[in-house]
C-alpha cells in the first residue's frame, strides 16, 4: 500500500531508504541559471545503479555529463541551460529512481568540503612528516650517537617544527577560544604539550643532548587530526541527508486581488486578505473560511485519522490539507503569528527545558583536562627538589609526562565509535543527527509511540470488500477514482489490486463534503457519507454506496506500518515501559493498544498534553524514547530524552528529533537500541583501555624512565587498540 | 656513513612526493565519494576494450 511510486525492492538494505521523496518531487522546479543541478536519489545502492543513472542521463538530449555521489545519494547533473530539473526528475523516474531536486545552496556545500578537505590535508602533512621523521628517529634509537645524532635531531627539527604549526592550527585555535571564555577543554593541554614538546626538543638538539621528541608531537598531531576527522565525517554526512530531509515545500499562496489570483509568497500575506486553497493543497496561514465547502486533512496536526467537514465561518489552521472543494480563506494571522509559528515557540520552550546533557565525553574531558598540565608540574616541582635544581632534567621529565598522558586514545576513543555506530544504522535505514542520541538512547527505559502515521502509514485500507457482490465494487471503482478524497482514494486502489474493472459511470459530479455521484445503467449512484447516501452509520471509519435502492458499506481500517508489531512486542520483552499518545479518538486508539498489546494508552491528547505526558515520565525518574510524526509531536519530541521521527514525518517534527527513519519499516528502531547500548559499552571500554595506558606508563614517566621510544610506542599502541575496539560494534 | 648523504635527501624527497600526490587526489576530490568508488571499480564500462592478444 504505498502511495508513492517507488523503483522494484530489491536486497540490498540500503534501499530502504526510500522517504517522502516523491512528495517533494512534485514542488516547483526552478531553472537552474548555471546549468548545474543537484538531485538527491534516495533509493540508489549499488554498482548497477550509478551505471544506470549515468548512462540513462547521458542519453538525455543536453545533459552534458551526469555524476553519481553515492555516499551522499545524489547526483550532479551538468547541463546546457535549456535543461531543467524537472525533465531530469521524469528521465529518472522513467529509469526506475526516485529523484528530488535540491537546492544547490553551493554556498553551504563547498564551505562543509573546505572545512573537511582542510583537517584532511593536515592529517596527510602530520602523517607524512611522521613517516619521515620517525625514519630519522628509528636511526637515533638504534645507535646513532654524536654528530650523526644531532644531524638527524635537526633535520627532524626542520620537519617537525612547520608541521606542528601548520598541523596543529585547529587545536591551537580551539584551545584559544576556550581559554578566552575562560575555560579549560581537552585542546588546552594538547596544545600546551605539543608547543612544549617542541620547544624542549629544539633545545636538547641545539644542546646535542640525547633525547628529543620530535616524532611524539608529530604523531599526537597525526592522532588527534584522526579523530578529529572521523568526527567531522560522521556530523558532515549526518547534516547533509538531513539537508535534503528538510527540503520543504515552497511556501506559496494563491492571493485574490480584485477577482484575480496572485501566485504570491506567504510572507507577503497580511490578516485580511482572501486566499485561494485548491483541493490537494495545503492551508498556508490561519484563517477563516468565507466560501466553498470541503474536507480537511488535520491528521499532521491533530493526529485525528478522518477528515473533519468545513463550511463556511469554520476557522483553519496551517497546515492542514484541503481535500475535495476549492476554498476561499480570509486570513486571520500569517507567518510569525501563525499556529505553526505558535508550535515552533513551544518547541523553542521545551527545548531550552531539556537540561543540557553531559556526553560521556565532556565527563572524561572535565576530569581528565586540568589533571595533565598538573600532573607534568607536579613532576617538574618534584624532580627540581629532588634533583637539587637540574633545570633540563626537571623539564624533559615534565615533558615526557605530558606526551604520555596525553589524551590521544581519549580524542579517539569516542568518534571512532560514533562513526562505526552510525554507517552501521545508516545502511539499515536510520539517520543520527546528533552525535551524543546514541549514547542517550542507550538509557532509555520508556517508549512513547504516536499512532497516526507513526505506528500506523496514516493511509486508511478498506477491509471488508469480500463482504460485496462484483458489480458494486465496480461501481465504486468507478465513482471513487472520479474523487480526490482519501478514502475514496484507498479504495479505488484496493480495488485495482484486486483487478476489479471500473463501470461506465456518466455525468459523474463531485459534492465536496458529501461524495461523488453518477448515472450507472440509467440509475443514481452515490459513494461518500452516510447520510447523504441514505445508508445506517457504521461504528468504525467507513464509506457508504448506493445503487438506487441497495446500499453497501465499507470500513476502513489505519494499516499498520511494517515493524510496528515487531518493534512494540521486542520493547516489551526488553522490559520498557510502551506508551501510546494520540490526539485522535478513543476508540480508534484504543483498538490499536490493544491489537499491539499496549497497556498505557491517551486519547484526545492534545500537543500541550503530549508533552506534558512526557515531561511527567521524566519526572518520575524515566528515560523517555519519543517516536512520532505529526506537528502535534514536536513538542513531546524535543521535551523527550531522546527522539525519532520517520522520514514522512513534517519537517517541524523531522527536525526536532534526534534521529530520522529514512525507511517506511519501524524495525531500525530495535537495531538502534542495540547498536546504542553497545556503543556505549565500547565508548566505556575504550576509556577503560587509554586509562590503563595511563595507569602503567605515568609512573614511568615520573620516575624518569621514560624515553621517546617509549612515548611514541604507548602513543601508537593505545590509539590503535581504541581504534580497532571501535570497529569490533557489530 | 657518507650514504647518508645520499639516502636522508632521497627519503625526504620520497616523503614529499607522497605528500604532494596526496595534495594532488585530495584537490581532485578523490574523497568525496568513498562508498561510490569502491562500486565503480566492479564496473566494465571504462574498460570495455580491453587489450586483444
Amino acid at each position: 500500500m504505498t502511495t508513492v511510486l517507488r523503483p522494484p525492492p530489491s536486497a540490498c538494505p540500503a534501499c530502504d531508504v526510500a522517504g517522502p521523496a516523491a512528495e517533494m518531487a512534485g514542488r516547483a522546479a526552478v531553472q537552474d541559471k548555471g546549468a548545474r543541478l543537484l538531485l538527491s536519489l534516495p533509493t540508489i545502492h549499488c554498482a548497477g545503479c550509478i551505471a544506470a543513472v549515468e548512462r540513462g542521463l547521458a542519453r538525455h538530449p543536453g545533459i552534458r555529463s551526469a555524476r553519481v555521489n553515492l555516499t551522499l545519494r545524489r547526483v550532479s547533473v551538468d547541463a546546457a541551460p535549456d535543461v531543467t530539473a524537472d525533465e531530469v526528475i521524469k528521465q529518472l523516474e522513467g529509469l526506475g529512481y526516485e529523484a528530488h531536486e535540491l537546492d544547490p545552496g553551493i554556498l553551504s556545500v563547498t564551505e562543509t568540503d573546505r572545512q573537511g578537505r582542510d583537517l584532511l590535508m593536515r592529517m596527510g602533512v602530520a602523517g607524512f612528516a611522521m613517516m619521515n621523521v620517525m625514519l630519522l628517529s628509528v636511526g637515533v634509537w638504534s645507535g646513532a650517537t654524536d654528530a650523526t645524532r644531532d644531524l638527524f635531531h635537526l633535520i627532524s627539527a626542520l620537519i617537525a617544527i612547520p608541521t606542528v604549526a601548520f598541523a596543529g592550527q585547529p587545536f591551537f585555535r580551539s584551545a584559544a577560544r576556550a581559554l578566552r571564555a575562560g575555560r579549560l577543554n581537552m585542546d588546552g593541554p594538547i596544545s600546551l604539550a605539543l608547543v612544549l614538546t617542541v620547544l624542549i626538543s629544539l633545545y636538547e638538539t641545539l644542546q646535542s643532548g640525547a633525547h628529543a621528541y620530535f616524532e611524539a608531537a608529530v604523531m599526537l598531531c597525526f592522532f588527534l587530526l584522526a579523530g578529529r576527522y572521523l568526527d567531522y565525517r560522521a556530523r558532515a554526512v549526518a547534516r547533509s541527508a538531513a539537508q535534503e530531509l528538510a527540503a520543504l515545500e515552497v511556501p506559496r499562496a494563491i492571493r485574490l486581488q480584485d477577482g484575480q489570483q496572485h501566485t504570491v509568497s506567504v510572507s507577503d500575506l497580511v490578516p485580511g486578505d482572501l486566499v485561494l486553497v485548491r483541493p490537494g493543497g495545503r492551508v498556508p496561514v490561519d484563517g477563516v473560511v468565507v466560501a466553498g465547502r470541503s474536507e480537511i486533512d488535520r491528521s499532521l496536526l491533530t493526529g485525528e485519522t478522518l477528515p473533519a467537514v468545513i463550511a463556511e465561518g469554520a476557522e483553519l489552521s496551517t497546515g492542514e490539507v484541503n481535500l475535495t472543494g476549492p476554498l476561499t480563506v480570509r486570513v486571520t494571522a500569517a507567518g510569525k503569528d501563525s499556529s505553526l509559528h505558535r508550535m515552533a515557540d513551544l518547541v523553542a520552550a521545551a527545548e531550552s527545558a531539556r537540561t543540557r546533557y553531559t556526553t560521556l565525553a565532556d565527563r572524561a574531558a572535565r576530569a581528565y583536562a586540568p589533571t595533565i598540565p598538573l600532573l607534568s608540574l607536579g613532576a617538574f616541582l618534584a624532580w627540581m627538589y629532588l634533583s637539587g635544581g637540574d633545570l633540563r632534567l626537571s623539564v624533559n621529565i615534565a615533558v615526557a609526562t605530558l606526551i604520555i598522558t596525553c589524551p590521544c586514545a581519549l580524542g579517539l576513543a569516542v568518534p571512532a565509535v560514533v562513526t562505526a555506530a552510525s554507517g552501521k544504522l545508516f545502511r539499515k535505514g536510520l539517520l543520527i543527527k546528533d552525535g551524543t542520541a546514541l549514547e542517550r538512547l542507550a538509557e532509555v527505559d520508556t517508549v512513547v509511540f504516536d499512532k497516526t502515521g507513526t505506528l500506523t502509514m496514516g493511509t486508511p485500507v478498506p477491509d471488508n470488500l469480500d463482504d460485496h457482490p462484483e458489480s458494486a465494487l465496480g461501481v465504486a471503482l468507478g465513482l471513487a477514482e472520479a474523487s480526490g478524497h482519501p478514502l475514496a482514494r484507498a479504495l479505488a486502489r484496493a480495488l485495482n489490486a484486486r483487478g476489479i474493472r471500473p463501470a461506465e459511470i456518466e455525468d459523474l459530479r463531485e459534492a465536496p463534503g458529501y461524495g461523488v455521484q453518477g448515472l450507472w445503467q440509467g440509475r443514481m449512484v452515490r459513494l461518500g457519507r452516510a447520510g447523504w447516501v441514505g445508508a445506517t452509520h457504521c461504528a468504525t471509519t467507513g464509506a457508504y454506496l448506493s445503487l438506487g435502492e441497495e446500499t453497501h458499506s465499507f470500513t476502513f481500517t489505519d494499516a499498520l506500518r511494517p515493524g510496528a508489531e515487531e518493534v512494540v512486542t521486542a520493547l516489551k520483552s526488553q522490559g520498557k515501559a510502551v506508551w501510546l499518545i494520540s490526539g485522535d479518538v478513543a476508540p480508534a486508539v484504543e483498538a490499536m493498544a490493544r491489537r499491539l498489546g499496549i497497556a498505557h494508552w491517551h486519547a484526545n491528547a492534545l500537543p500541550e498534553d503530549k508533552a506534558e505526558k512526557v515531561a511527567a515520565l521524566q519526572a518520575e525518574g524515566h528515560r523517555v524514547l519519543m517516536v512520532g510524526d505529526g506537528l502535534n509531536d514536536t513538542v513531546a519530541l524535543s521535551a523527550a530524552h531522546v527522539s525519532i521521527s520517520p522520514a514522512s514525518a513534517l519537517d517541524a517534527a523531522r527536525a526536532a528529533s534526534d534521529m530520522v527513519l529514512l525507511g517506511r519499516d519501524l524495525a531500525p528502531i530495535n537495531d538502534a537500541l542495540r547498536v546504542a547500548k553497545a556503543s556505549t559499552r565500547r565508548i566505556r571500554e575504550n576509556f577503560w583501555q587509554s586509562g590503563v595506558y595511563n595507569a602503567i606508563f605515568v609512573p614511568v614517566a615520573l620516575l624518569g624512565w621514560c624515553t621517546p621510544l617509549w612515548a611514541a610506542a604507548v602513543m601508537s599502541l593505545s590509539s590503535i587498540s581504541v581504534s580497532l575496539n571501535a570497529l569490533r560494534l557489530k | 656513513m657518507e650514504v647518508l648523504a645520499i639516502l636522508i635527501p632521497v627519503s625526504l624527497g620520497l616523503g614529499l612526493l607522497g605528500l604532494l600526490a596526496f595534495w594532488w587526489t585530495l584537490r581532485k576530490g578523490m574523497y568525496d565519494d568513498p562508498e561510490g568508488d569502491s562500486r565503480r571499480i566492479l564496473r566494465d564500462d571504462y574498460d570495455d576494450k580491453p587489450k586483444q592478444d
